[in-house]
């Protein structure tokens, strides 16, 4: 059961950034409501106002530009079905189709997904291999902030609560980039999920630039600098013979916590596993090949 | 703005049937289908969006009904489980369930209908894959699942 609450609808970023600013702890943003009511059925969140964020101009929107732009109300399913995303990030649209489950997807939204900063999050993971800033407004102004510098750690965000996530800012990768997303885990949310991009060097044969950021594991997702220096510069055709170097990079990397999830252990461990398995799809996606059986147990890949 | 505590009218149309309601902003479109339309069918489970007992399709989509709120669905079409069969003429989902013995204790199976509802509707021959991946977040403690897709999938018109 619910609490009763006042429900605002505004059509305007300056009207909802108003009314978080004037009635300050009593109100929370809400768009899909698919964590929000969840934490207020269970009582742990007793909002006497919700603000409704569905209905602000632009928030519903996807642009293109020299980046790409999800507004913070753009559900997980228009992600996937969107001709932008397809045409600039395939891999997202890839992504966004296997987060949670077709409810959720149907409902829940890309700004929801990052203010809620679940350290269980394919989005957040995702975004950081493709320099994602967030766009944040309120009546004070917008300020736009690096992804990295946005989520502070499990369900805690750099914004202030006068603030409004608007938008997030993707740059897609060259094209030639040969990129792979791989999710694992047995429960409903990811216990580990795994990006990676290798962009080519211009020559095409050498990977000019690599990007592998982990997530789920820790308490926010993280690139891993390590493990990108050692695959930068490595030829294409040579790429699995750095697999072991980069998963121990990647293993050595991560801090996680005994959880429900699993061991601290059993989850670097499986950190070393799925950044070889990612790696092996994406030198197939790089040399143009097929990639291998990709039939992982309880994993799935994007 | 809507006050804590008050009614606002909305006006839905449940299974082909145009109503008028006044709910709360608070009130669960599932509270609203099982206790004011006397619509039983979606079942409360989980209550966390994780089973799929609850699944109505609003305007076409799934959703939890559990965890949406009754005022989101104003204005839109809402098909339960109830509004599936054609008086006593079953719907082909229903009639493929019910063919390859997808049903036993049958309290997944309303939301197990309007899932497959909205996959046909999406894709009128769906693949197994398609099934599974579609079924994702749709709990049966029963069947072991494999009846349900093969049910799914030959009312697609597929040979499972
Ligand atoms: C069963 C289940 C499985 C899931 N599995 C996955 C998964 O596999 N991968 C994955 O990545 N995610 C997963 N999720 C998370 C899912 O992506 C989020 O629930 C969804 O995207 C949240 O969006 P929402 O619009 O419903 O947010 P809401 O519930 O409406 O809001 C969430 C939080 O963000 C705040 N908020 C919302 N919009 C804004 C805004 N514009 N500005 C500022 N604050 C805002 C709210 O105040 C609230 O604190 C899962 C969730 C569930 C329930
Ligand atoms: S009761 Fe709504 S999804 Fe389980
Ligand atoms: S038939 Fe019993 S839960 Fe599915």
């Amino acid at each position: 059961m619910l609490r009763p609450f006042a429900l605002h609808r505004p059509g305007t970023a300056e009207e909802a950034c108003g009314l978080l600013a004037r009635l300050g702890d009593d109100a929370v943003p809400y768009a899909g409501g698919t964590e929000l009511l969840l934490l207020m059925k269970l009582g742990l969140l007793r909002p006497r106002h919700l603000i409704d964020v569905k209905r602000v101009a632009g928030f519903d929107a996807i642009t293109d530009g020299a980046r790409l732009t999800l507004g913070a109300a753009v559900t997980h399913r228009a992600v996937e079905r969107s001709p932008l995303v397809g045409r600039h990030c395939a891999l997202l649209a890839a992504v966004a189709r296997h987060v949670a489950n077709v409810r959720v997807r149907n409902v829940g939204t890309v700004g929801g997904n990052l203010a809620f900063a679940d350290p269980h999050s394919d989005l957040a993971t995702l975004f950081l291999t493709l320099d994602a800033t967030v766009e944040l407004v309120s009546g004070r102004g917008r300020r736009e902030l690096p992804l990295t510098d946005f989520v502070r750690g499990a369900w805690e965000t750099a914004r202030a609560p006068d603030e409004l996530l608007a938008s997030v800012r993707l740059t897609p990768w060259p094209s030639g980039t040969a990129a792979t997303y791989v999710k694992f885990g047995v429960h409903e949310r990811p216990t580990l999920g795994v990006a990676l991009a290798l962009c080519r060097a211009a020559a095409g044969a050498r990977v000019g630039e690599a990007r592998l950021a982990i997530g789920c594991v820790d308490a926010r997702p993280a690139r891993v600098p390590a493990a990108e220096a050692r695959l930068t510069g490595v030829a294409v055709a040579e790429l699995e013979d750095v697999a072991g170097a980069v998963a121990e990079a990647a293993a050595a990397a991560v801090d996680p916590a005994d959880d429900l999830h699993g061991s601290a252990d059993y989850k670097r461990a499986m950190v070393a596993v799925f950044v070889r398995r990612a790696l092996r799809i994406a030198a197939a996606r790089a040399r143009g090949d097929v990639a291998p059986a990709a039939r992982f147990p309880h994993a799935v890949v994007a | 703005m809507i006050d804590a505590g008050a009614r606002v009218p909305i006006r839905l149309v449940v299974n082909g049937r145009a109503r008028e309601l006044a709910v709360a902003t608070h009130a669960l479109l599932l509270d609203v289908l099982r206790d004011d339309l006397d619509l039983k069918g979606a079942k409360r489970s989980c209550d966390s969006q994780v089973c799929g007992a609850c699944t109505v399709l609003v305007d076409g989509l799934a959703v939890s009904a559990c965890t949406y709120l009754a005022v989101e669905a104003d204005g839109c079409a809402v098909l339960t489980v109830e509004g599936l069969a054609e008086g006593d003429t079953l719907h082909p989902i229903q009639r493929a369930f019910v063919d390859a013995g997808a049903v036993q204790c049958g309290f997944c199976t309303a939301g197990m209908l309007l899932t497959a509802r909205a996959l046909l509707d999406e894709h009128a021959a769906p693949t197994r894959e398609q099934v599974l991946h579609y079924l994702r977040g749709s709990l049966c403690r029963c069947t072991g699942y494999r009846k349900i897709v093969e049910a799914i999938v030959a009312a697609g018109g597929g040979d499972r």
